[in-house]
This record gives structure tokens, C-alpha cells and sequence, in this order.
């Protein structure tokens, strides 16, 4: 909610359009800094939530995922040079997971790309870059701004999500994944993606500020049937970590806010390579990507890793032989759906073919339990449904 | 097939040493001058009915010894008047200060011996160190990077021979190569005229005071340079600058280089991220594998280039380089020699009374102001020869420091403001010289821009300071001639060593050139 800018000291943190029905229904009151914004980490129960997202329907509160706005004749191209993949290949109505790099090829950030029109887009991700993405605006007939505040944004996510949307009154049943469609709501319209954070079949829902409450009632009463429940970002990280995705400054610094000259990453090296348009003209780090590919110098590989037993290699180090330091876990647990251990690490090139053991601190009642255990390379995600992709969605 | 190796865009003195170069290793090579005659800063033009300006520099102050001596300028018709110009510090009393030979080898006037002797301790000594520093002009600057391919073996010989000044001279170049100029000489000097005169050198061209930090490092680079085997000193060619362009243009020639005038470079043309060749303002294509700019850095890659082959950092870098210039040119038709004050008409005439007095002058620009007292150099090139004016008449050449490259006033309203304050300090030198006038022109830094490309009318296309010098120049990244898009070269003084007329840039690109692209 906007603050008086000259109180700001009043509130360290602001609240997003939803905070009157999240803060009522967080029965924990556990509150997390994300970008600024109070957010909720857990309502209740996490198990529950978290078995709400594969097992029926959940609401996340998405406001404070950073926003901006591309318009003009050049938009497309402005991304063009701005992003890895071709955003003037992305069709009106469709969605891409795109990420971008500085001069030295070195990620800077991911996100989303939103074509709303042949000359508009929204980008979505989680760090704030607007200096950036204006000084790349620079020489295009483009217009970036920051939309931040202005748009209400929730996730809902979860095998039921489709059958909520058609009982409120939402038709999405020919919405494919990463395709959007607009619907009238209240005094506005509410535009609905098939995208999400969760790997799951889920939808997320885009609004104007002064519909927020609106919007959540309206959900949670269409909902109810089917078990909705809003959820906190400790249940949404377990079920991206079982979809494999990355985020970033958990699982790569981006390269404008690292301070130690290692610790940047190329796409080449977080396996986003795929992204890479190399045929759409020239991109932001293009030329230090390709001698990078070219010369085959990336240092690092990031990967998903098998880990036996039930403990989670929150924050190990990984050693190539148990003796030399092979690389770092960024994130663990144990997959509550996929029934699996696992852990994304980054992982040096030169020890990839080695045999990799974690080093696990596990506390347990004040002393950590000290656990040195192989693990192997293993394929992201950890869990794919087929219901994610099903067109029309399946009504469970 | 295409028929040319390299396309070198501007023919001014760092492209026709640049392309001259490349002639000579076999290089087939089209320079592209977008004015009607070759020569850059050094060309000249009719301000006036019958007067002709001898170019908008109009003192050689160093001419880099590798470009005249391998393209043998004096067979293509260089001639000095002299190699050793003297300098005369004006006062307004008429107690002049003469120096003559290289740096004000030698005093002539009313000066105490304690000032002499502190003169010639303070000119050795900066001599000295300025030598030290020559070699670096010849260099290819280098990176800082790990593994960035630097020549050590000559990094190390230059860093020994700045080393084997002795432990006194290497402490002491230390305390001052980063000083303001301001603090040296009131440090050691005390002759107003003398201090003034210095301080006037060590600033002209630049977007700096006398008290601003690393002053003095520009007197040091200024004193590096040498014209025909003398090092700091001043020369005056026979015809003004336009004859230096035109020994360069024929120089080139002569090896082999085809120049063509009144071709504008529209677009630098790009394909698959290797550039191809140009387009000329009126629509003509031209191909070559190579293309040299020796024009302004920032021209040639935020214009011809575009920033859409260029990443966002290398952008901002070159649009953040700094190039705002502080002086005017001004070029007076006169009826007959003027008078100043006895001072000797063929020596290199300045007023900049005092040190304060050219810091004074520099505080306006800072607000986009116009000085009321400017300071400046005025040379009388017609003193010396006929030619530039109509039998018995005279031109006059002033460089006058500071004019506001954005005035707040508009642009027509400080030229007219500029031209004011500099013809009533003109009047106050040479009692009687407003009514000689019969033709005048003056050039603000933004009709230097207009008429010469130079952005911010900057001589150097880009300021030369200590934070733009060596590998930050003319941006990080970008240092050693090399742009970011393979095939793109840049050449101009926006690059290493930087400008006044020498041609060493250009001659330090080609080498580059040369061995990088051995084909």
C-alpha cells in the first residue's frame, strides 16, 4: 500500500494490497522481508500448505515481485539486446522464462517476460534494476518504467486451480502453459497467465491495486470446495526446489551486487544456456558468452544432486574425493512428493567426473551431526507432472 | 572480394597517420574526410574576405618524431618558420617576459635572480620527468586484466627508465605527477607573469583550472611531446596548419592511400557482429573488412555504431566519458600589425597575468558563464609570412580560455559576451587593436563542435585528465584501440596518448592494427 513518502520511517517495510486478508489469516504471524514488502513465510501449518500446493489449491501473494514495463515501437528490440532469448519471437499473449547478463556475460537476473502487445511488456523478476534497464532503453524508441506498485498480483497454484478459476467464473479451459487471457472483473479486468513458480498446474492473476481484496474473496469463497489456502514462501521454496528452479541471490549472486569477483555466474554456468538466442543479433554479454562457450573456460556447473538418507544438505560443501572442495550446495530438502533427497549445487567443471561427497552439518539438539555422504549428479526437475502441461487442465 | 582492406573514417591528423601507416604495410586503405579539404583540427578557412585562419590549432607543439620522420613530412613540403617559437608573457604595464628555446630555456626581462634560479630548477626538473613520460606516448596502453596479452619486456624497460631518474628525482616525480600545477608554482616561483604563463601552458585545451587535481599532469604530457628533435618546444610551420594536414595528406599518398573528400560516414554497417563497411550520408556503400574512426569515440560508436551492438556497460562508459571543452578560437582580420606594448609580433603572445588570474577565468565556465577577463595565447602568423592576409594586413589567431561549452546565456548571446571580454583584454595589451578590426570570427566550443565533430568542441574528443588517460582511455575496456565489435578500430585522440596535432594515436592504432590482423 502506498506510504506517504516523507513517513517512510514509519513503516521499514511496506504492506502489499493484500496484507488485510494475509495478516488475518497468518495465524503464526511469521513475516519475511521480500523486496521490501512484509510477506508472509507461514500461515499455519507448512505441511499442510505445502500439500495444498500438489494436492488442491493454494493463493501466494505476488505483489512484491518487481515489476516493469516495456512500451514502444522498439520494445521488442530494446529486450532483444537487453535478454538472452528473442523476445520479438514471443507472440501477444504469450510468456517467456527468460534471464540477462552484463557486458562480461555474467547474469545480472531471471524472470518472466509478459507480451501484452505487439509494442508491450511486462518483465517480472526479483531484483530492482531500473538504472539498468533504462541505460538499455537508451538509442531504442522504447519507454521502461517500474510497475511495481501498480499492479496486484497472486499465484494460484495447485492440481485444483483450474476448477477454481471456472467456478469463479474464470473460463480457462483452452489456456495453454505460458499463454495468458483477460477477463472482466469488478470495475476492471483481471488478466490470468498459465505460469508459476511451483511446477505444478497453476495460474497467476493480475490486477489493479483497488481490486486486491476483491479478487482474494472472491477466490477463497470459489475455492473452498476445493481446500484453498493461502501460503506462505517457506512451502512455495520447498515446491520450486522439487520443480528445480533457481532464484536469484539464493542460488546465484546477481553479477551487480557481487562483491567478490568470483562469485558471478554466466547462464553457461546455472545450465540457462538454453535460453541463449545466439541468431537474434547481438544481446548484452553475447561476445563473452560465446568465447566462453567457444573456449570452453566456464568454471562452474550447476546441477541437481541425489543425496541418500532424509537429512537435508542445507548449505554443504561438496568435496571431489572427500579431500578437495568440488563446489556448494545453494539449496536442499527432502522432496515430501517426489519421496526424494536432493540438493542444487554448484558444482567446479574440473570435478564434475569425480566421485562428489557432501559434507552435511545436520544440528541436532544444540550440536551439529556431522555427515559425509556421496551424492551423484541427478536431472532437474525432481518433480514434473503431466498435469502441468495439459491442455485443457484436468478437473480435479 | 572486397577491394579494400581498411576504410579510415575522418582525415584529420590521427587518420592520415593512422592510414599511412597501414599504407605502408601493403594495406590497401580509403580515408573518408567528411569536409571539403583533409586535416582535422590543423585545417584552415577563409574567416574573412581575403584572411585565412591557419587552422584551429595554430601551434605545433609536438608532432609525434614517428610520423615525421618515416612519412618524411618535409619531403611533402613541411617548412617551419621556426622550431623554437618564444613565448612572450604580456603585461599590461609593457614590462614583458620573453622566453626563448624549448620551455622557456632562456629568460628576457625584469626578473630577480632568486626567480631565475628557481626556473631553471623547476623547467629541468619538469623536463626531466616529462621525458621520463615520453615513451609512454609511443605505447599501447596497458590492461589491467589478467592474461590481457601485455608487453612486459617494454613495460618493464619504460618503468625502469622512469626508475633511472634516481631515488631524489623518482621521490619527488612521485610528490608532484599527480599535483595541481597551482600548488608547484607557488610552491617555487613568485614572478606572476612567469607563474601565469605556466599555468595558462598547463591548462590550455583542458576542462581544468590551474587548482584543479592533476593539473600539472597535463604540463608534464604537453612537455613530452617534441616537434623536430626538441623536446617542449614550440613551432610555427611555413603556411599554418593547413600546411602540416597537407604534408600528412600527401605523405599518405604517396604510400598509397586514396583520401576522398566530402564523404560523410553515415552508418558504421554491421553483419553477424563483424563489421563490413560504411554507408555514406548519401546512401553510397563501402566494404572492407576493417574500419579505422578517427573521429570522436563517442560519435563513432553512440552514431555511426549504435548502441545496439554494443552492451549496455560499454555504452554508459563512452557516453560517460567526459568531453567538455573550455576554449574558443578567435581569428581577427586586421589593418594593420597591432602593438603590444613593444612585445616582439613574432613571438607566441599570452596574457594570463597570474596563476590566480587563469583560475579566476575558469570559475565562470563552471556555472556555463563567460569569463570577464579571459586568459589566451594569440600567435600573428602573418607577422611572419604573407599569405593567410591580403598584402599589408594581418590575421590574428587566439586561443582564449574559458568559454562555456553550455552557456546558460544561449549560444549567441556568450559568443557575443566572449568575444567582448576578449577584445577589451586584447585592447588593454595592444592599446589601438579594436580599431584595426575589419573581419573577426569566433568560435565557441559548441561551433568548434559543430564545425570540427569534436563533442563538447573538446580538442582531445574526450578531456584529457589524469581519471581519461592511458588504459581509461577513451574508456575502460576499450583501451587499446580495439572497439568491442570486432573489426572496428578507434584511432582518434579520444584515444591513448590523445590529441594536439601529433598524430600519434593514429600512428599507436595502426601498429595495433598490424599486429592483431596479420592477414
Amino acid at each position: 500500500m502506498k506510504v506517504e513518502p516523507r513517513l517512510h520511517f514509519h513503516n521499514l517495510l511496506l504492506k502489499t494490497p493484500f496484507h488485510a486478508r494475509t495478516s488475518a489469516a497468518n495465524l503464526l504471524n511469521q513475516w519475511g522481508n521480500w523486496s521490501g514488502y512484509t510477506t508472509a513465510l507461514a500461515f499455519g501449518d507448512e505441511a499442510m500448505e505445502f500439500s495444498a500446493i500438489r494436492n488442491a489449491a493454494t493463493l501466494y501473494d505476488l505483489c512484491p515481485m518487481v515489476k516493469y514495463r516495456f512500451t514502444g515501437p522498439e520494445a521488442a528490440a530494446c529486450l532483444d539486446r537487453l535478454t538472452l532469448r528473442a523476445a520479438s519471437k514471443l507472440s501477444v499473449g504469450g510468456v517467456h522464462y527468460t534471464a540477462w547478463c552484463d557486458d562480461a556475460g555474467k547474469l545480472l537476473d531471471d524472470g518472466t517476460l509478459f507480451r501484452l502487445g505487439p509494442e508491450d511488456f511486462r518483465l517480472c523478476c526479483q531484483e530492482r534494476h531500473l538504472p539498468w534497464l533504462l541505460d538499455s532503453a537508451l538509442g531504442f524508441d522504447a519507454h521502461v518504467r517500474e510497475e511495481t506498485e501498480e499492479v496486484a498480483a497472486l499465484s494460484l497454484q495447485g492440481p485444483c486451480s483450474a476448477s477454481v478459476l471456472q467456478a469463479a467464473g474464470f473460463d480457462v479451459s483452452s489456456l495453454k502453459p505460458f499463454r495468458m487471457a483477460t477477463f472482466p472483473f469488478g470495475s476492471g479486468t483481471l488478466m490470468i497467465s498459465r505460469t508459476g513458480f511451483t511446477g505444478d498446474l497453476g495460474y497467476e492473476l493480475w490486477t489493479t491495486p483497488d481490486q486486491a481484496l476483491a479478487l482474494w474473496d472472491h477466490l477463497m469463497a470459489a475455492g473452498r470446495a476445493w481446500g484453498i489456502r493461502p501460503i506462505g514462501s517457506n512451502a512455495l521454496n520447498l515446491a520450486r526446489i522439487e520443480a528445480g528452479f533457481v532464484i536469484t541471490n539464493m542460488d546465484f549472486i546477481p553479477a551487480d551486487q557481487a562483491v567478490r569477483e568470483d562469485r558471478t555466474r554466466s547462464p553457461i554456468e546455472m545450465a540457462l544456456d538454453w535460453m541463449i538466442d545466439w541468431d537474434k543479433g547481438h544481446f548484452n554479454g553475447r561476445r563473452a558468452l560465446l568465447a566462453e562457450q567457444e573456449g570452453k573456460t566456464s568454471r562452474w556447473a550447476f546441477v541437481g544432486l541425489d543425496v541418500p538418507g532424509n537429512v537435508p544438505a542445507t548449505g554443504a560443501v561438496i568435496y571431489a574425493g572427500k579431500t578437495r572442495e568440488a563446489g556448494f550446495v545453494t539449496a536442499a530438502e527432502w522432496l515430501p512428493t517426489a519421496k526424494r533427497n536432493v540438493a542444487l549445487a554448484h558444482i567446479e567443471r574440473k570435478y564434475m567426473k569425480s566421485d562428489l561427497w557432501a559434507d552435511i552439518y545436520a544440528l541436532r539438539e544444540l550440536q551439529y551431526a556431522r555427515l559425509m555422504l556421496p551424492v551423484t549428479v541427478t536431472e532437474r526437475p525432481f518433480f514434473n507432472p503431466a498435469r502441468k502441461r495439459a491442455t485443457p487442465p484436468g478437473r480435479f | 572480394m572486397p577491394s579494400l582492406d581498411c576504410i579510415v573514417i575522418g582525415g584529420g591528423t590521427n587518420g592520415l597517420a593512422c592510414a599511412a601507416r597501414l599504407a605502408r604495410k601493403g594495406r590497401r586503405v580509403l580515408v573518408l574526410e567528411a569536409s571539403g579539404t583533409p586535416g582535422g583540427g590543423a585545417a584552415g578557412g577563409e574567416f574573412a574576405p581575403g584572411f585565412r585562419s591557419p587552422g584551429l590549432a595554430h601551434i605545433v607543439h609536438m608532432i609525434d618524431p614517428r610520423v615525421a620522420d618515416i612519412l618524411a613530412l618535409d619531403r611533402h613540403g613541411l617548412r617551419y618558420h621556426t622550431t623554437s617559437l618564444a613565448s612572450s608573457a604580456l603585461a599590461a604595464t609593457g614590462d614583458h617576459l620573453r622566453l626563448d628555446g624549448a620551455f622557456g630555456a632562456s629568460l628576457t626581462g625584469t626578473i630577480g635572480a632568486e626567480d631565475r634560479a628557481a626556473w631553471a630548477d623547476l623547467r629541468a626538473r619538469l623536463m626531466r620527468f616529462a621525458a621520463a613520460l615520453a615513451p609512454f606516448r609511443g605505447l599501447t596502453p596497458p590492461r589491467l586484466a589478467r592474461a590481457s596479452g601485455n608487453d612486459w619486456a617494454q613495460l618493464a624497460r619504460l618503468g625502469l627508465g622512469v626508475r633511472r631518474m634516481g631515488k631524489t628525482d623518482f621521490r619527488e616525480f612521485l610528490r608532484m605527477f599527480l599535483i595541481n600545477v597551482w600548488d608547484v608554482l607557488n610552491d617555487e616561483l613568485s614572478d606572476e607573469r612567469l607563474k601565469g604563463l605556466v599555468a595558462f601552458d598547463a591548462t590550455l585545451g583542458s576542462w581544468l583550472g590551474p587548482r584543479s587535481p592533476n593539473s600539472l599532469l597535463l604540463l608534464l604530457n604537453r612537455l613530452s611531446g617534441e616537434v623536430a628533435g626538441q623536446q617542449g618546444a614550440l613551432a610555427l610551420p611555413k603556411g599554418g596548419m593547413p600546411a602540416v594536414a597537407a604534408a600528412l595528406a600527401s605523405a599518405a599518398e604517396a604510400a598509397g592511400v586514396r583520401i576522398r573528400t566530402s564523404a560523410a560516414v553515415a552508418r558504421i554497417d554491421v553483419v553477424g557482429d563483424c563489421v563490413i563497411g560504411v554507408t555514406l550520408a548519401n546512401g553510397e556503400e563501402l566494404r572492407a573488412p576493417r574500419v579505422v574512426s578517427a573521429i570522436s569515440p563517442k560519435t563513432t560508436l553512440l552514431s555511426l555504431l549504435g548502441p545496439r551492438h554494443l552492451d549496455t556497460g560499454a555504452m554508459m562508459r563512452i557516453r560517460h566519458q567526459k568531453s567538455r571543452g573550455g576554449a574558443a578560437k578567435l581569428h581577427l582580420a586586421l589593418s594593420a600589425l597591432p602593438d603590444f606594448m613593444g612585445a616582439d609580433p613574432k613571438t607566441r603572445l599570452v596574457i594570463a597575468p597570474g596563476a590566480d588570474h587563469v583560475e579566476r577565468a575558469f570559475n565562470p565556465v563552471k556555472y556555463g558563464e563567460v569569463p570577464t577577463a579571459p586568459v589566451m595565447e594569440v600567435v600573428i602568423p602573418s607577422a611572419f609570412e604573407p599569405g593567410l592576409a591580403p598584402d599589408g594586413l594581418h590575421v590574428l589567431s587566439a586561443v582564449v580560455q574559458y568559454a562555456p561549452h553550455a552557456p546558460k546565456a544561449g549560444e549567441d548571446a556568450a559568443r557575443a559576451a566572449m568575444l567582448e571580454a576578449t577584445l577589451a583584454t586584447l585592447e588593454s595589451h595592444a592599446p589601438g587593436i579594436r580599431k584595426l578590426i575589419v573581419g573577426q570570427e569566433m568560435l565557441m566550443p559548441y561551433d568548434i563542435e559543430r564545425r570540427y565533430g569534436m563533442p563538447g568542441g573538446n580538442w582531445h574528443h574526450g578531456e584529457l585528465s589524469a581519471e581519461q588517460m592511458l588504459f581509461l582511455r577513451p574508456a575502460p575496456g576499450m583501451a587499446q584501440y580495439a572497439s568491442p565489435v570486432p573489426g572496428l578500430w578507434l584511432a582518434s585522440a579520444g584515444t591513448h596518448p590523445g590529441g594536439g596535432i601529433s598524430g600519434a594515436s593514429g600512428w599507436n592504432a595502426a601498429g595495433r592494427i598490424l599486429q592483431e590482423v596479420r592477414a
